[in-house]
Parts: structure tokens; sequence; C-alpha cells
């Protein structure tokens, strides 16, 4: 193995780069996307079941198949990078926008209402109270959509473009192990990586959790 | 002085929480709506800061309709505290207190300092600035529920069962704070029970209220021990009420016998208890019935024994006092 | 991009080699072999650990660490390990399924009510009694729920067994996308999509049958 990352760190090192790029940019969009949609389902509870249950059959939809159907939707190129970020978007907003809505919810309706009593608009009373309390329940989600998200991209690579999923095909073409795992153990530890990143920035920024 | 005018208030399913309620609240006093659940009497509690809004008629505060200022400055004017706190587990008890100062428009700094003062008139050690809601028992939470209401000194307070969810023990402490509080503060204050001990104990004014909305009577507590409107008011006061109506008179009528054959104890003090002028009669008779020897002693302004009163001679006296 | 491969009935024969009824057939095979695997290995563990409180860490860190594999490289580095067939494609599967099974049924006996396992135990249930009357019956909507989400998931992603060379609705993607026939990766993503949501609305079903109308809403 050692061998192997010698003779080809140049090609790991792009691929590695390119996964993380392929992985991460499509959580920051769709959390910045899931935010106002998870918002919408609390302030109109009729949406709730409605707009789950489409997130649930986007969620249902293969990788690969979309992957390989966005290029025809979005007329970008087959080879286009572009199609793996709006496709594991997608898959992210599914995910937060409904934890978004579940973390809102959850928030004790008691102190809404306190909060309701005490003077505050309705803006000012999500970004201040309920936002911030429902912060556990989104950072949750968002960990559970970086995690997958790393170890979706590889996929790509059956069309061509994928991080370190090029090290699997390669290693599956010239049926030779040493890549394939190396890709494996990278895509493993980028995952806990930036699983370990978000659970310190909880930590950090939620101190009223770890109380009593 | 708060206002009801012929408010109703009827719910989308066709139920009528509160029915034709008039009533005037005094400015600096406690007025308590008490009543069995469904009687409306947290609805009309939440209509005062438009947490609903009424069907029909109007209230006012102090001549002016709360309807014509901006729903949330109105909100900030007015103190709310409720039953299990709805502290903000995310803020420290500090910036919980500190809210309504803060929404005003201070400086975070001018309304942390205002927020410490207040937890100390509260009962609370500086040591729990610090905390977050969680670590705080029940009984501490709610005080910091009230500094929190207190904090932009409102002159009006809405209290929803305060008291209800702590222990028996520490409500009884709480009540005593309460009102030790509020005859500092003068509070314009509602408040909600369904415990008709709270209310008699704490308000100036109770308005009891009955299922469907009616208001039953509104007066002071003895007038509603000693002259219920009707059934449903003196079933509310409860079968005990007779004694009930002891504790609103004291006992400075109580004719008392001579000082004579008074048993000291060890400490040299008169066995049984001693009351003085200004306890009530329910005192003087629990202190009676409670007597090893029967009999209670009555202390002068200096703590002397200055009479004497036996079973015998507390019958007497209420039966002369019979209408 | 059309729905014409879909609509053409010769790939409706089942007859002929390739068709969309086989291929939905060994798509749900390798589902629910993977399932059927997944929850022998996963339930008793769960359970286990759940009752016990031994080993919450684990339960709990399955989750994460098992959406971490790239069930791709995973199954390609079984065939270079074990050579083509149903056995890699099986294993990658499993690993995939464990995970949720094992997080829902640990934390479906964790968050039982207490009161009421309490309550069991005072009327004079034996521990055996206890697990399959109340702590069970109790646990299921929860655990019925991580299956659920397995299933969907083992549905999805069960399309990577045709990148080794096997059958399922992955062939449509992987052999459309080699032709430029999008016409047939279209039918492959409609019947990928609409299969879950049938695998789903059946395990909806069997969730509404095994499980006590008291306990509604509580999953």
């Amino acid at each position: 193995m050692i061998e192997y990352l010698r003779n080809n760190h140049v090609i790991v090192w792009q691929a590695l780069q390119e996964h993380l790029y392929l992985a991460l940019l499509p959580v920051l969009l769709g959390f910045v996307i899931a935010l106002p949609l998870g918002y919408l389902a609390v302030r109109f509870p009729r949406l709730y079941h409605p707009l789950t249950n489409v997130y649930g059959i986007l969620y249902s939809i293969p990788s690969l198949a979309l992957f390989v159907f966005l290029p025809v939707i979005l007329g970008t190129k087959v080879l286009s990078p572009i199609n793996i970020v709006v496709a594991l978007t997608i898959y992210t907003v599914a995910l937060l926008a409904r934890t978004v809505a579940d973390g809102l919810r959850s928030v004790d309706a008691v102190v809404v209402q306190a909060a309701t009593a005490m003077g505050y608009r309705r803006t000012r009373r999500l970004i201040s109270v309920e936002l911030p309390i429902a912060l556990p329940v989104i950072l949750a989600g968002l960990r559970v959509a970086t995690v997958s998200n790393i170890s979706l991209v590889s996929v790509g690579s059956l069309i061509g473009i994928g991080g370190l999923g090029q090290l699997f095909t390669r290693g599956f073409q010239l049926f030779y192990m040493e890549p394939i795992l190396i890709g494996v153990i990278l895509s493993v530890l980028l995952a806990a990586i930036a699983d370990l990143i978000i659970v310190l920035v909880q930590r950090a920024i939620t101190p009223w959790t770890r109380v009593a | 002085m708060i206002t009801f005018e012929d408010v109703v208030k009827v719910y989308p399913g066709g139920s009528t929480a509160v029915d034709h309620l008039s009533m005037e609240l005094p400015t600096g006093k406690m007025t308590v709506l008490v009543g069995p659940s469904g009687c409306g009497k947290t609805t009309s509690l939440r209509m005062i800061n438009r947490m609903i809004s009424p069907s029909a008629g109007r209230i006012l505060i102090d001549g002016e309709d709360v309807t014509a200022k901006d729903e949330a400055l109105l909100r900030r004017g007015i103190g709310y505290v409720i039953q299990h706190a709805g502290l903000f587990p995310h803020r420290t008890v500090l910036d919980n207190v500190a809210t309504v100062p803060v929404l005003l428009g201070e400086t975070r700094r001018a309304a942390r300092a205002k927020a410490l003062a207040l937890l100390e008139r509260v009962g609370l050690a500086e040591e729990f600035a610090k905390r977050y809601p969680a670590q705080l028992s029940g009984g501490q939470q709610q005080r910091v529920g009230v500094a929190r209401a207190l904090a932009a000194d409102p002159p009006i307070m809405l209290m929803d069962e305060p008291f209800s969810a702590v222990d028996p023990v520490v409500r009884l402490q709480l009540h005593d704070e309460f009102l030790r509080l509020q005859q500092d503060l003068g509070k314009t204050i509602v408040m909600v029970t369904h415990d008709i001990d709270e209310a008699l104990k704490l308000g100036d004014r109770v308005a009891v209220l009955r299922e469907g909305g009616h208001l039953a009577q509104f007066g002071t507590p003895r007038d509603l021990v000693t002259n219920p409107a009707d059934d449903f008011v003196s079933g509310f006061v409860g079968k005990d009420r007779g004694l009930r109506g002891l504790s609103f008179d004291d006992a400075s009528a109580l004719p008392v016998r001579p000082v004579e054959g008074l048993e000291l104890d060890a400490a040299g003090k008169p066995r049984g208890g001693t009351f003085t002028k200004a306890d009530s009669l329910r005192t003087v008779i629990d202190l009676v019935i409670s007597s090893p020897t029967g009999v209670a002693v009555r202390v002068g302004p200096d703590g002397a024994p200055d009479g004497l009163v036996s079973h015998h001679d507390l019958a007497d006296y209420l039966a002369s006092r019979r209408p | 991009m059309n729905l014409s491969y879909l609509f053409d009935p010769a790939h409706w024969d089942l007859g002929v080699t390739g068709s969309i009824p086989e291929l939905i057939l060994s798509h749900l095979g390798y589902v629910a072999l993977a399932l059927l695997i997944g929850a022998v290995i996963a339930l008793p563990v769960g359970l286990y650990i759940g009752h016990t409180g031994k080993g919450s860490f684990i339960a709990i860190n399955a989750g994460n660490a098992g959406r971490s594999l790239p069930t791709l490289g995973l199954l390609m580095l079984m065939v270079t390990l074990l050579g083509l067939g149903l056995l890699p494609v099986l294993i990658a599967l499993t690993v995939l399924v464990i995970p949720p099974i094992l997080t829902s049924s640990y934390a479906g006996m964790r968050n039982l009510d207490h009161r009421v396992v309490d309550a069991a135990r005072g009327m004079g249930m034996h521990p055996w009694e206890v697990l399959t009357k109340v702590e069970l019956p109790m646990a299921l909507p929860v655990m019925m729920s991580g299956f659920r989400n397995a299933a969907l998931q083992v549905v999805a992603t069960a399309t990577v067994a045709a990148s080794v060379g096997l059958g399922g609705l992955g062939r449509l993607l992987i052999d459309g996308l080699a032709v430029n026939d999008y016409s047939r990766v279209l039918a492959g993503a409609i019947v990928v999509a609409v299969l879950a949501v049938l695998v789903d609305l059946f395990l909806a079903l069997i969730q509404r049958w095994i499980v006590s109308p008291g306990l509604k809403g509580l999953s």
C-alpha cells in the first residue's frame, strides 16, 4: 500500500481534493436551501406532510440515476462536476429540510409562547430563540448529510467523476486491491474527520446541552 | 386599571370560553382569576396581552384599548409568568432575565446589571447567574421566571398558574416571598389559578369563574367567604368556609380572662401557644385545640402574657358573633 | 430522453433475459437477502445492547460509521478479494443495512417508558415475559422505522450490483449509460424509485398489522 501511495501520490492527492470539494460544497448549498424550506413546513403545518413525502421520494432516487440524468435536465456535460454537486445538494436538502422542520417543531411550545408574550416579533423570535434551541437536532442532521455525502461521491466514478471513487474503478478494472483499499480508508477517514469537526463545533456553540 | 368590557371569546370549534365578561381590575392590586378547568380564566388572562384576541368586547388598560398599540410593544410592557417558567434553555439565567430590557433596546451590559440586581431580589444568589435553566430546581426556575417578568419594570404582570408546578412546601415559601415582593413593588397583577386557597391567600380581589366563561363573583376574599353569591361559589370556596372566614377577623375583640395559674415550661414560657390581638381568630382556634392545657395565652406588645382564652370562652364568643 | 423504453411491451416480457420484470425480481432478491441477513445479525445485537445498556457506544456510533463506508468501494474491494458473484454484493449491501437496524432496535429498547417496564416486573412477569410481552411490542414502532429506512437505502443502492456485472435494476442504468440510451436510464431510475415507494408501503402495512393500535403515533 505504501508502495502504491509513493508511486501515485499525485493522483491520490488530487482525488482526495476533488472528493472533498464534491462532497462539502453540496452540504453548504443544501444547508442554505434547507433552512427556509424547513421553516416553511413549520410556519404552515399543512405543508409538513406533503413536503416530507417529497423529500422521501427524492431520497429514494438512486444516486447513479441522478448523476446520469442531471446533464440531460441541466444541459451540462456528462463529465461536469456540476452534476455531482447538484445531485448531492438535492439529497442534502431532502435530508436537512426535514431535520430543520423537526428541530423547529421540537422547540417547547411553552418557550415559544413565553417569547411571544415577552414581545418578540416573529423573525427575531425565530433567529434568537427557536433556531438556537433547534440547533442540536439540526446539527445532528448535518452530520448525517455530511457523512453520507462523503461516501456517496464515489458513486460518481461510474460516470467518470467521483473523487476517491476513481481509485475504486481503477482498482476494479485492473482487479487490483490496493487503490480500492486506499480509497475506502481515505473516504472513511474524511467522513470521520468531518463528523468530528461538526461535533466539536456543536459542543462549542451549544454549551447548554452539556449541563445538568 | 384593567377593564374588561363585555368580552366574549368563542373558539373556532364553537365552544364559548369567555361569556360576556365585564370587570375592573384595580391598579396596584393583585386580582386572582380562579375556577375549574374550562372556565376561561387562562383565556381571559391571555387576552390582556393579546396572545388571544377576543371575539367581541374590549379590554382597556388605563382607558386605552389594548388593540390600539403594536402587539409586540404592548407585550414588552407587560410582565408574563407561566407554569414551568418557560425559560429559554439556551440562555444563562442572567441572559434570560435580561431578555426584555435587551428587546427594548438597552445594551446587553446594562440589561445584565439590572438582571443581576433582580436575581438577588427574588432570592437567588449571584452564583446562579451563569447557570442554565436545566441546572435549576423547579422553585428556582420559577423565581427566575418572576425576575424575568420584572426585568423591564412593567406596571402590569400576568401570571398563569405560576406556582402550581412546584411542590407544596416550596409553593408556600414562594407565596410568602411573592407577597413581600408585591408589597414593595405595588404592581397591577393578574394571576390565574385553580387553587382556591392560593386565590384567597394572595388576591386583593378574586374573580370566580365557572364553566363556559361566566363570572360567578368578583370581590375581596372576605366577600367570597362570608357572602358567596351563589351555590357555585360557596361550593367552590369549600365546606370549611366557616373556618376560613375566621382568618379574615383578628382577635382584638376576643374577651380574655385574667392570667392566673399559668403553667410554664422548662424555658419559663407559657405552655401551649401564644397569640397577639393582631392574629386571626383562626390562629387562636388552632392554638386552643392543640394546647395541652386547652388554653391559649394572649401576649401584649412586650411579649408578656396578658390574658387567657379557653375552649368555652372561644365558643361563647363565636356564638355571640352569629348574626 | 423519453419514456419509450419504459413503455415498450417487449421490455416487460417475463421470458426475456434482461427484461424489466426479471431485473425487478433480481433487484428485490438482493434487497430481501441483504435485509434478512442484516436483521438476523443486527436485531439481536441492538436489542441486547438496548436491553442491558452494555455497549451503547457501539450502537450510537454504528449509524454514522456505517454511513461513512462507501458501498461502491466496499463492493469492488470484496470483488477483488472474493471474485465475481453474489457474495460480494450481499456483503456490501448487508453492511449497508446493519447500522440503521442496529441503531433503531437499540433506540427502541432504550427509550421505552421505564415505568411500564417497572409495572410489568411489579406484576410478577418473568424477564422473558417482560421482554416478549412488553418491551418488544413497545419498541416495535421505532424498530420498524429503522427497518424501513434500511429498506429504502438498500433498494436505491442495490443498483451498484450492476457495476460489477450482476443483475438488478442497475443494469438499466449502467447499460443505458454505456450505449447513451437515456430512455433506458430513465426507465431504470423510475422503476427503482417506484419500487422504493412500494417496498416502503408494504412495510408500512406490515407495521400497521404488527404494531398495537395503542402505540400509534409513537413511531
